[in-house]
Formats: structure tokens, sequence, C-alpha cells
């Protein structure tokens, strides 16, 4: 019997393996945080995600598509080992995902070196989009910059004279800070950078904010972090005298926790769940018919374009992975709908897009939703890219 | 100068709230010389539990009393069902014991609340600003100083003044010798712990309103309160508060001062990336200096 068994089992492996070698899987890892305080943003880009492989029919260019998600912990270690392993044990053909830019810089590196293509779906730091760009990295999102800059150019038209900075003390908080500073023509009175992800409580910064004078106050708290903010704000009593102008502060996943808090706080964003065109519609609407209860956001839009970015490349190349340069050339035309109804890159592969700007409304459930004001800037591209060699 | 004020406001606020923390920890620490990881678990049930039953019953008041009810419970609970399997046993046993606790409690909080986490909306009467000594300052944060040093000083009063205070403190210095003469220490155990409980809940439903009530919001804060521990003297209630009080002030005083102070000193940028990572180390260094200067605490309960 013993013996029948292991001739069986011998025979199964025998069979399989040429068939594996044949059968050809694109494999993609995809990095997030799926654990901590910050997991409902991770949740939000697989959830898109794996819509995304739905409406492809999980097959890209006719090839079956496999994804390995990799929980980062939200620390830059764990990202960096999690990626050292999908690309030596699991050999994927793209790593994609990455909330966090202090993550995406600590896990640059050996996605570079191995050149593998890197598409990130949220993370932009200015390093990347500068002097470390590199042929194998995409973004899907924007360049940390940018929106705050945007959200400068509307603090001008709102005739705000001075403002106070508060910002968490990582890459992309510096980012944002300097962004805001760089278009914004009144005068930064102050600047506080905070421990990141640790400090929860900004009494003392609110304090100083309020002992400056500003006309008005900046922030960047994404997650959780935003949440708190927005309360401590509300009540230190500041909301009547210092208006909060907010980068990636305000969104879907904070909203239901922020509450009223979050009424009458602008923001700047390059997606927002209403935009007209087809694709968004389609992608908003299943978005809520598969996940009830849950609203897609921007870190979800950015992962539904990563997946269609690589799609147009397996399409482009035919599922030939292995030519680099034409797999880049590919990727670089951005030939897919995307859900913020098209962009270009630019040389350093960061997307030339649109930056809206973003209200607070009751929806007609009387709900409190995201709404699309005005368009901030057309055609935006990073101030960064001039310091990429790459042309 | 008001905003030396306020800051010295925000600064005795957070103090007061770590002394609950820490008033807990220490006495079982003290007194059941239990190392309980777990505590910030217990601050962390105290938020959702308050959350919860506030959203059922739609007052912040009752849900927190509710709340805070369900977290001795819970802590006793806790002491009946785990913690007496630790007793006498290496101190590493404890931490393992209790590390795994935190898995649970988390996990738990998983199953039951969802990964999102729970806000806790206060009352409008509580939002308004207040209007004191001239400038405005958050009515909630002023209300946590207000009850947190009533619980102080009805800790000092259980302590100090009553027969169960007088066993604890006994507890806290010579444990077998309580247990020699007939005390129930099994009770007395339980009590104390669901006590700490009930701290760590009070401050967790407290801080629930300024953070947000999210899974491990009890891991980083269980870490300052190890640290007050350690400086005010393992066991010591006095000591809690006191050095609660020093964390609170340096950490508000330090991050809001230090950073203009070090800008005078170095460039721009260096000083906004330094600031913020030296002014929270300004706690350790506070509590390395007491560890080579009274190795034991401030306030050793052993020595007393």
């Amino acid at each position: 019997m013993r013996r029948t068994l292991l001739a069986a089992g011998a025979a199964i492996i025998l069979a399989a393996g040429p068939a594996a070698a044949q059968n050809k899987t694109i494999k993609i890892g995809f990095v997030s945080t799926f654990s901590g305080p910050t997991a409902v943003i991770g949740n939000d880009m697989r959830n898109s995600f794996e819509l995304a492989l739905d409406h492809m029919g999980r097959k890209m260019g006719g090839i079956p598509v496999e994804v390995i998600y990799e929980d980062d912990q939200q620390k830059p270690d764990v990202g960096k080992q999690k990626t050292e392993k999908l690309i030596e044990s699991d050999k994927v053909d793209f790593v994609a995902g990455y909330i966090w830019s202090n993550v995406l810089l600590a896990s640059l590196k050996p996605v570079i070196d191995s050149k593998t293509f890197l598409i990130s779906a949220n993370a932009g730091p200015s390093q990347i989009a500068g002097e470390l760009c590199s042929p194998f990295f995409f973004s899907t999102s924007w360049q940390n910059d940018q929106t705050p800059q945007a959200v400068g150019l509307y603090m001008n038209q709102k005739n705000v004279k001075s403002v106070f900075l508060i910002g968490p003390n990582y890459a992309a908080g510096k980012d944002m800070l300097a962004g805001v500073a760089s278009t914004f023509k009144g005068k930064v009175v102050g600047q506080e950078l905070t421990t990141w992800p640790t400090q929860l409580d900004f009494s003392a910064e609110l304090a100083k904010a309020k002992a400056s004078g500003a006309d008005a106050i900046f922030v960047f708290y994404p997650g959780a972090a935003g949440v708190q903010f927005l309360n401590q704000y509300a009540a230190s009593g500041l909301k009547a005298t210092m208006p909060l102008y907010t980068a990636f502060t305000v969104d879907e996943l904070s909203l239901p926790l922020q509450k009223d808090n979050a009424i009458g706080v602008p923001g700047a964003q390059q997606w927002v769940h209403d935009l007209p065109n087809e694709q968004n519609k389609k992608f908003v609407e299943d978005y809520r018919k598969k996940y009830p209860g849950l609203r897609p956001t921007y870190y979800g839009a950015q992962s539904y374009d990563a997946a269609q970015l690589i799609n147009s490349a397996v399409v482009a190349t035919k599922g030939n992975l292995s030519d680099k340069t034409a797999v880049q050339k590919a990727m670089e035309k951005a030939d897919f709908k995307s859900l913020r109804g098209g962009f270009k890159f630019g040389n350093n592969h960061f997307p030339i897009q649109n930056f809206y700007l973003q209200d607070v409304v009751k929806d007609a459930s009387g709900e409190l939703s995201l709404k699309t004001v005005a368009t901030i800037v057309k055609d935006d591209q990073d101030r960064f890219a001039a310091k990429c060699p790459m042309k | 100068m008001t905003l030396f004020i306020e800051q010295c406001l925000n600064g005795l606020q957070f103090g007061l709230l770590l002394f609950m923390l820490a008033a807990g920890l220490t006495l079982v620490f003290g007194i059941m010389d239990l190392v309980n990881l777990a505590h910030g678990s217990l601050y962390m049930m105290g938020a959702y539990f308050a959350a919860t039953f506030t959203a059922l019953t739609g007052s912040f008041i009752a849900g927190a009393v509710v709340g805070l009810a369900a977290t001795l419970v819970v802590g006793m609970a806790v002491e009946v069902i785990a913690m007496r399997r630790l007793y006498g046993r290496d101190h590493l046993d404890h931490v393992l014991g209790t590390f795994g606790l935190i898995l649970f409690f988390n996990e738990l909080v998983r199953i039951i609340w969802g990964p999102a986490g729970l806000s806790l909306p206060l009352p409008g009467w509580l939002q308004q600003p207040l209007s004191i000594f001239g400038f405005q300052y958050s009515a909630y944060r002023f209300s946590i100083i207000v009850v947190s040093l009533a619980v102080a000083a009805g800790l000092y009063l259980l302590v100090m003044r009553t027969r169960t205070g007088m066993l604890i403190r006994a507890g806290a210095s010579n444990r077998e010798m309580v247990g020699a003469l007939g005390v129930n220490i099994k009770l007395l155990y339980t009590l104390v712990f669901g006590l700490g409980a009930a701290l760590a809940g009070l401050a967790g439903l407290m801080n629930a309103p300024i953070l947000t009530v999210q899974i491990g919001m009890g891991e980083n804060i269980l870490i300052l309160a190890f640290v007050i521990t350690v400086i005010g003297g393992i066991g010591s209630i006095r000591g809690a508060l006191v050095a609660a009080l020093f964390v609170g002030f340096i950490d508000t005083l330090g991050r809001s001062y230090f950073p203009d102070i070090l800008r005078e000193m170095l460039s721009p940028t260096a000083a906004s990336t330094l600031a913020p990572a030296l002014s929270s180390m300004l706690i350790y260094l506070l509590m390395a200096i007491v560890l080579i200067v009274k190795p034991e605490g401030l306030f050793s309960a052993g020595q007393r």
C-alpha cells in the first residue's frame, strides 16, 4: 500500500513539474501595511488591487496573475526585509504598493539592484523623484510635494498671509511641509515636526501655533493621526480663529471617525471618488458592491491604477517580461484608462496630473463624504524632475 | 507668557494622565511582584468599553462609568484566570505570560470591534474651549486635570487612611509577613489588580476622545508608565505621582522649547530634524540620571 502511495506521489510530482514550468504566471509582490492602526489603509489598497484584477478576469494579456501580499508593519526595516523576500525567494516580476515614504526609501535599492520594476501606489519621496530616480521605478500616485503645493496655491487664492506648519518627522512629512512652503506666497511663521508614528498628542504644537498668531495652520497627518489631530484642533478652540488647511489628513477612511470636525476643512487631491469619468464611476460602484460598508480612497484608486499600469506593460510586451527595456518603454506610455482621467509620466516616472480642491459635505444618504470643488492646478509636474538624470 | 502657562497645563494634564496608568502598574508591581506588560491592554479595553457604552447609552458620563466598571471586572477576571498562575514565578515568565495577554487582547478587540478603530465623541459642553486665566483652553483637557487630581486624592486617602490601604502598604513592604499574619492575600491581590485595571481603564477612556480608540493604543504609553514606575520607585504611589508629573512636564515643555533652543545653536534644517528625536529622549535621560543617583527610585516603597 505504502509503495503504491509513494509511486502515485512520485507520479504526481513528475507530472506537475514540467507543467508548472510551461504554465507561466505574472507574479506581483504587494507591500503595504496590514497590521496595526494603519492597516485600514493597506486593506483599502489590497481591496482595490483585487478589484482591478477582477475587472481584468484575473489575467494580464491572457496569463494568470498571482499576487503575494506582504505586511510592512509601517516599519522601514520590516518593509525592506519583506521586499527582499519577494525578490529573492518569490522571484516576483513586479513589486507594488508602499504607503510610507520611509518604507519605500528603505526598500528601493534591493528592487532596483535586481532590475525588478517597482510601482509605488502611494509614497512619493522627493529623493526618488530627483537624484535617486530609476528606470525601474514608476509612481501611480504623486510626488509628496505636489499635493501640499496645490494647497499652498489655494491658500494664496484665499488670501492667507501667514501659516504655521505641523507634520510628522519622517521623509514624507518633511517633503509635505517643504512643498507647501514652496508655493505659498505669504510668511511661514513656524514649523513643528513631531515624532512619527508614536506621538499622538499635539497639544504642545497647537499651543505654539496659537501663540504664533498665524492666519492659518497647515497639517499633514495620514491615517489615525489625522483623526487625533482634528479632534484636538477642534477642542483647542482654534477653529474659529485659525482655519486649517490639510494634505492627506481628511479622507474616506478617517472621515467616519473625524465626523463633524472635518466639515469646512479643505484639502487637495489628485483623485476624489466623484471624478466624472466612466472608469472611475465603475470603480467606485463595483468597490462598494464588492466590499459593502466600505468606501474607496485615493490609496485604493492609486493601487487600481498600479494594477492597470502593470497590465498595460504585460499586454504591450505580450508577456515577454525578460525584455526590461520594452517593459519600461511600455509603462512610460501610461497607456491605460486611469481613474483620475488620464495622466502622462514625466522623465522621472512620476505622473504629470491635475490637483483638485476637496471639501467635506453631507451626501444624499446624510453621510459625510468628500466632494471635488474646483481644479487648483492643471498638468502639474513635481519640482524635482529636473534633478533626475533620466531623459 | 500665556504660551508658557498653556504648555504647563498641557504638561500637567499629560503627567496626571500618565499617573493614572503608572499608579496601577506600580501597585501591581510593588505588591504582587508581578511585571504586567498587559497593563496597556487594560488601558485599551477601558477606551473600547467607554466608546461602546457611550454609543449605546448616548451619554458620555454613563458610558464612562459603565466602561470603568467593565474594565474593573475584566481586570479581576484576568487576575483570577491568568495572573494567579504566574505568582511566585520568575520575572521572565511574567513578561512572557503578560506579553501573550497583549496579543490575546489585541486579537480579541480585532474580532469584536474590527481593525478600523472607534471614535469616542465628546458631549458639546466638553468640546467648547474654556476661558481661564484670560486665555482659551480645552475644557476637556481641563476636566482631565480635575478628575485626575480627584483620583489622586482619593487614592491617597484609600492607601493612607483605610484598613485596605494599610494592607496594601504592608503588602508593598513585606508580602510574606502580611500573608503570615493571616490576611487573605488572594483577595487582596484580586482587589489590587482590579484597582490597577480600573485606573488604567480610566486613563484609557479619558485619553480616548483626544486620541482615537485603536488596537495597540496602550503599548506606546505603557513604556512611559514603566519609566515612571522606575523613576518613582516600585510600589510607591507618591513616587508615581511625582515621577509622572516630571515626565509630563519634561515631555511637553521639552517638545515645545527644545527645538527653539536648538535652532539658536544649529542650522534650521539640522535643528528641525534633530529636535524631535532629542526631545523624545529627554525622559529617558531623566530615567538614566535617577538610576545612577538613586537606583531604587525616588520614593522606594521597600525602604519607607
